[in-house]
């Protein structure tokens, strides 16, 4: 496979099928977090521990949908000089290795107008995007824009997703079907895995996308959890962010011992 | 008395503005909300309840004052419907019980709320005492130092107070951490947000319940002038009590009606609360599409006021639009004035205005010309003492 001919769309189908672990490992990113240089040796600490896609956050002043960790680093990046044009570089650098999805809040997606920003996102090489609070239906321009440019708009579902809605979210899911794990923002959490495999079989049956299982999924065993429920991916931010914010001095070190744990719980055969 | 809206369905946009721009695990419950709002505004029950509580417990029908002195002064005359006269001084209880006997249809169990001055979550604290429901109210703490008479009492009431330490820790702040405790605990929580602003169906639904002062007041101008008001004045924050009394004037298209924004210390020195007045790109705030005020590159930038209430970036998405069509137009007025304006009511008319309402009374008493104004007095001032006469308590 050329990543250089293949769309955004195919990159992320063939990095899922080219994945020899239970589930993909699919890290978050804080784009300029702490500082822009910094945040470009954590994602390069995230392609040496061969990830097979990359989650990358564009720090927002209102994070919606993210707990106090993730929306603290947002706001120290944004302090440091953060902006999208910073982030997208890192996603242009990131992109030579990695499928990458760029996660990004509405206003900023809109705000240029959405074909603008897909377009200007598309020629950094980057696969897809995330748009935490558009719901699928508002702003279909958005989706539009992904389609002419083969850029997967993934969508999320949540657990109190109706079936209704679950079945339109998964007919339009691009790339991948981000399934929230839990009622709540993103952030580390103790034992939900309990729920984990209804949570999975019920998105795995509204979609021929792959399912990455996302938000409170931080240990080592959650991540094997994650797997044993089916879930092809698995998204794992807050606890990253945070290793990163607890180690100044080498954050790309400390990303790549959690990486290395996680990696170690989804090797195929299971490692038991 | 009102006996509610008539419309069959809610606006899910206004033009371009509105809409729900929230996390996915919320739209369920805006869904839920949506069905249960029309359920219940059909319903003689749910009204025949909501009007024995504005009544009995709120004491309305607030009256509407001809200010004597204060029509003196600016050479026409001056109504002041009095919402300030409302059990916790404020048109903010109007909307709270609408909503919180909502959330008691829909088997809520606890609800939350945002504040920036406080009369928001001082009426919400109230209801739910009334009620016997749990509250929660997210404060920033900037806000909760300007206001600490109203931390007492929501404290008083049984509400648990959540200081919001986050950015500039006032209103905009407050109000998304209250979004977020909606997203993690929404299945048992009903959020009354507090003013026309938030996703679909929240612009709707607040404007429905908070009517009640412009259907009241258009009866009574009638009854006393025999006429309606050549304009109608409010403060606009968030801009509730401007929907709610501009609602019942929006077809009669000789009443002007003017909204006043904050403009802090100067729209020039871009230290304001006044996106409908500034103008520009929209953008979306707090699950909905309006006006904004933003950067170059969609981050919301902080506002600045002098007034908790008004210290907002945003604006309710039907003020945009009755901006955009030209029906309702917009400016600001500074802190300077508003404060100003606080005192000359206080002297001229023996009522202290909360310092939001004194921005609607500043702009009435620099404006030369009119005929008949009627001025949405939204709430009272006492909590705003320390703030305007110094040595706030710090």
């Amino acid at each position: 496979m050329s990543a250089k001919t293949a769309s955004g769309i195919e990159r992320i189908a063939a990095a899922f099928a080219a994945s020899d672990r239970r589930a993909a490992l699919m890290p978050y990113l804080m784009g300029g977090f702490p500082t822009l240089e910094r945040s470009v040796e954590i994602g390069g600490a995230y392609v040496g521990a061969g990830v097979e896609l990359i989650e990358l956050g564009v720090p927002y002043s209102d994070p919606l949908a993210d707990g106090p960790v993730i929306h603290a680093a947002g706001t120290q990046a944004l302090a440091h000089g953060a902006t999208l044009a910073g982030v997208l570089e890192v996603a242009r650098t990131l992109s030579v290795s990695v499928p990458v999805v760029l996660m990004c809040y509405a206003n900023m997606v809109l705000a240029p107008g959405a074909e603008a920003f897909v377009e200007r996102l598309a020629r950094t090489g980057a696969c897809g995007l995330i748009v935490p609070d558009l719901p699928v239906g508002e702003a279909p321009e958005v989706l539009e824009a992904c389609d002419a440019h083969g850029l997967a708009l993934v969508p999320l579902v949540a657990p109190t997703t109706t079936p209704e809605r679950l079945a339109l979210i998964g007919r339009q899911a691009r790339g991948f079907l981000y399934t929230v794990s839990v009622v709540g923002t993103t952030g580390e959490r103790e034992a939900l895995a309990d729920r984990f495999a209804e949570v999975v079989a019920r998105a795995k049956a509204s979609t021929a996308v792959p399912v990455a299982l996302g938000f409170g999924i931080g240990t080592p065993e959650q991540a094997r959890m994650a797997a044993d429920a089916g879930a092809d991916g698995v998204i794992v931010g807050t606890r990253l962010v945070r290793a990163a914010s607890e180690a100044p001095e080498d954050p790309a070190g400390a990303v790549s011992a959690v990486l290395e744990g996680l990696a170690a719980a989804l090797e195929n055969p299971p490692a038991r | 008395m009102s006996t509610g809206p008539s419309s069959p369905a809610l606006e899910h946009r206004f033009g371009q503005y509105g809409g729900q721009y929230v996390p996915e695990t919320l739209m369920p419950a805006l869904q839920e909300l949506e069905r249960e709002w029309l359920k219940a505004r059909a319903d003689e029950a749910y009204w025949a309840e909501l009007r024995g509580l504005l009544r009995d417990f709120s004491g309305r029908p607030t009256p509407l004052y001809r200010a004597r002195r204060l029509s003196e002064q600016v050479g026409r005359p001056v109504y002041l419907k009095r919402e300030d006269l409302n059990h916790t001084g404020s048109h903010k209880l109007n909307n709270a019980l609408g909503q919180a006997l909502l959330a008691r249809r829909m088997g809520k169990t606890r609800i939350i709320a945002e504040t920036g001055a406080g009369q928001h979550g001082v009426a919400t604290a109230t209801v739910c005492a009334l009620l016997g429901i749990e509250c929660v109210v997210y404060m920033g703490v900037e806000d909760m130092r300007r206001q600490r008479p109203n931390v007492q009492r929501m404290e008083l009431l049984g509400a648990t107070m959540c200081p919001v330490e986050a950015g500039a820790m006032t209103l905009k702040e407050a109000t998304s951490a209250a979004i977020r405790d909606w997203v993690t605990n929404v299945q048992g929580t009903h959020y009354v947000i507090g003013s026309v602003v938030g996703p679909a169906p929240y612009p709707a639904l607040v404007r429905d319940l908070q009517r009640v002062i412009g259907d009241e007041a258009r009866a009574q101008m009638l009854e006393r002038e025999g006429r309606l008001p050549a304009r109608v004045v409010a403060c606009v924050g968030g801009g509730s009590n401007a929907m709610g009394i501009f609602t019942a004037f929006l077809d009669e298209q000789q009443v002007e009606l003017v909204g006043v924004e904050a403009g802090g210390e100067g729209i020039e020195t871009r230290r304001h609360g006044a996106p409908l007045t500034v103008g520009g790109r929209p953008g979306i705030l707090h699950g909905s599409r309006s006006a904004v005020m933003q950067d170059e590159q969609g981050q919301i930038v902080e506002a600045h006021s002098v007034s908790a209430g008004l210290d907002y970036p945003g604006a309710g998405p039907q003020h945009a639009f009755l901006r955009d069509v030209g029906r309702a137009r917009y400016e600001a007025v500074t802190d300077r004035q508003a404060i100003e304006a606080f005192k000359v009511l206080a002297r001229l008319e023996g009522i202290i205005p909360a310092l939001e309402t004194a921005h609607a009374l500043a702009w009435v008493l620099a404006e030369p010309a009119g005929e008949l104004d009627l001025v949405c007095l939204s709430g009272r001032g006492d909590k705003d003492l320390a703030e305007v006469l110094g040595g706030d308590g710090a």
